[in-house]
C-alpha cells in the first residue's frame, strides 16, 4: 500500500475528528466531500452503501470512518482512519475529564456548549441531505427515507426492522 | 468498617466487568449506543448514578469527537485509571471495528453483484431518514426554546454544509464563535 495515501488518511481524519462537534453524523458531509468530491476514493452510491452499512452494524457510529479507510487503502486503512478519528480525542477527553468539575459549572462553558448546540444540529441535519442526494435517485427511495424518518422519530420500532423492510424494497428492484 | 471497605471495594468493576459491559453495550447499540450505555452503567450494573453519567456525558458532549467513545474513555478512567479507559474503548469499538471489517472486504468482494447493490441502496435510503430522525429528536428542545438565533444557527449550517457544500473547518470557524457569541447574549 502507498505510505502517502495513509498519510493523507491519518491527517485528514485527524482534522475531522478535532472538529466532530455533536459527534461522528456532524463530519458526515465533510467525510462525504474529501472521499467522493475532492479526493475521489470512491463514488456516491458507494459513499452511501458504506455508511448504509455502518449503520446496520453494531457499534458507535463512527464506524463509517473505518470502512471509507477500508475501502481507500485496507486493513492499513481502516485501522489508520480509526485511530486518527478516536486517538487524539480519547486522550483529550482524558485529560480534560480529570479536570472536569473544575470548570463543570462555569459560566463560559455552559455559554459555549449552549452555542454548539445549535451548530451541531445544523450540522447533522445537513448530513442527512448530503446523504440523500447521494442516495435518493427515484421517488421510491425518497419516499423510504422520509418513511423511516418519521417511523425513527416518532414510534421505538427497531432500526433493524426499518433496514430490513428498505432492503427488501430495494431487492425487489423499486429503488 | 474493614467491612465497609471491602464492600466498596468489590464496587469497583474489574476491568473484565468493564470490558464486558462495554462490549455488550457496543454489540447493542444499532444506530446509536447511548441509550445502551445509560441502561448498562446506571439502571444495571449501578456503577454511576443518573446525575453523574449526564455529568461525565455533557464532558463527551461538549468535546470534539464522537460521543459514546469518549464516554468510554472518562467513564473507565474514573473506574480504574489508564487501564479502565483502555478496556472499555476496546469494548466498545473492538469488536464493531472486525464486524465493519468484515462487512467491508464482503463489500469489496461482492459489491458490484446487481442483487446485493439494490438491497443496498433500499438500506441506504433508510440511513439517510434515521439521520434525519436524529436532528429532530436533537432540535426538540431547541424548537420549544423559542431561541430564534438558534434556529438561525441550525439554518445556515444546512445551507452552508447541505446545499452549498462549503468545507466544515471554515463553516465552523464562522458559525461556531457567532453561535457563542448570541448564546453569550442571550444569557447576558
Amino acid at each position: 500500500m502507498k505510505p502517502g495515501v495513509l498519510a493523507t488518511l491519518a491527517s485528514h481524519f485527524l482534522l475531522l475528528s478535532l472538529l466532530a462537534f455533536g459527534g461522528a453524523n456532524a463530519v458526515i458531509p465533510e467525510i462525504h466531500r474529501d472521499a467522493v468530491v475532492i479526493s475521489r476514493w470512491m463514488t456516491d452510491q458507494q459513499f452511501a452503501d458504506l455508511f448504509a452499512i455502518s449503520q446496520a452494524s453494531p457499534g458507535p457510529n463512527i464506524l463509517i470512518v473505518t470502512l471509507v479507510g477500508y475501502h481507500v487503502a485496507g486493513l492499513a486503512g481502516a485501522l489508520v482512519t480509526t485511530a486518527a478519528m478516536c486517538g487524539p480525542t480519547c486522550v483529550f477527553v482524558y485529560f480534560v475529564g480529570r479536570v472536569w468539575n473544575r470548570f463543570r459549572y462555569a459560566r463560559w462553558r455552559i455559554v459555549v456548549q449552549a452555542g454548539l448546540v445549535p451548530v451541531s444540529i445544523g450540522l447533522i441535519a445537513a448530513a442527512a441531505m448530503v446523504l440523500a442526494r447521494a442516495a435518493d435517485h427515484n421517488w421510491v427511495a425518497v419516499l423510504i427515507t422520509l418513511g423511516t424518518a418519521a417511523l425513527a422519530y416518532a414510534t421505538r420500532i427497531h432500526p433493524l426492522w426499518m433496514f430490513a423492510g428498505a432492503g427488501l424494497l430495494g431487492l425487489a428492484g423499486l429503488v | 468498617m474493614a467491612e465497609h471497605v471491602s464492600d466498596s471495594a468489590a464496587d469497583v468493576p474489574t476491568l473484565s466487568q468493564l470490558f464486558l459491559a462495554f462490549l455488550a453495550v457496543s454489540l447493542s447499540g444499532f444506530g446509536g449506543t447511548l441509550p445502551w450505555a445509560y441502561r448498562m452503567v446506571v439502571e444495571k450494573r449501578r456503577w454511576m448514578t443518573a446525575s453523574e453519567f449526564s455529568e461525565v456525558f455533557s464532558l463527551c458532549q461538549f468535546l470534539p469527537g464522537a460521543n459514546v467513545v469518549n464516554f468510554s474513555v472518562v467513564f473507565g478512567s474514573r473506574m480504574r485509571g489508564v487501564p479502565g479507559a483502555l478496556v472499555c474503548f476496546f469494548g466498545l469499538v473492538g469488536p464493531p471495528f472486525g464486524i465493519v471489517l468484515v462487512l467491508g472486504a464482503l463489500y469489496a468482494r461482492f459489491g458490484d453483484v446487481e442483487a446485493l447493490g439494490r438491497v443496498l441502496a433500499g438500506m441506504a435510503a433508510a440511513a439517510c431518514g434515521l439521520i434525519a430522525a436524529t436532528s429532530a429528536k436533537l432540535a426538540e428542545p431547541l424548537i420549544r426554546s423559542r431561541a430564534f438565533w438558534g434556529w438561525g444557527i441550525v439554518l445556515a449550517a444546512i445551507v452552508a454544509i447541505g446545499l452549498v457544500g462549503w468545507p466544515l473547518p471554515w463553516v465552523l470557524l464562522g458559525l461556531a464563535p457567532l453561535s457563542i457569541a448570541l448564546a453569550w447574549w442571550e444569557r447576558r
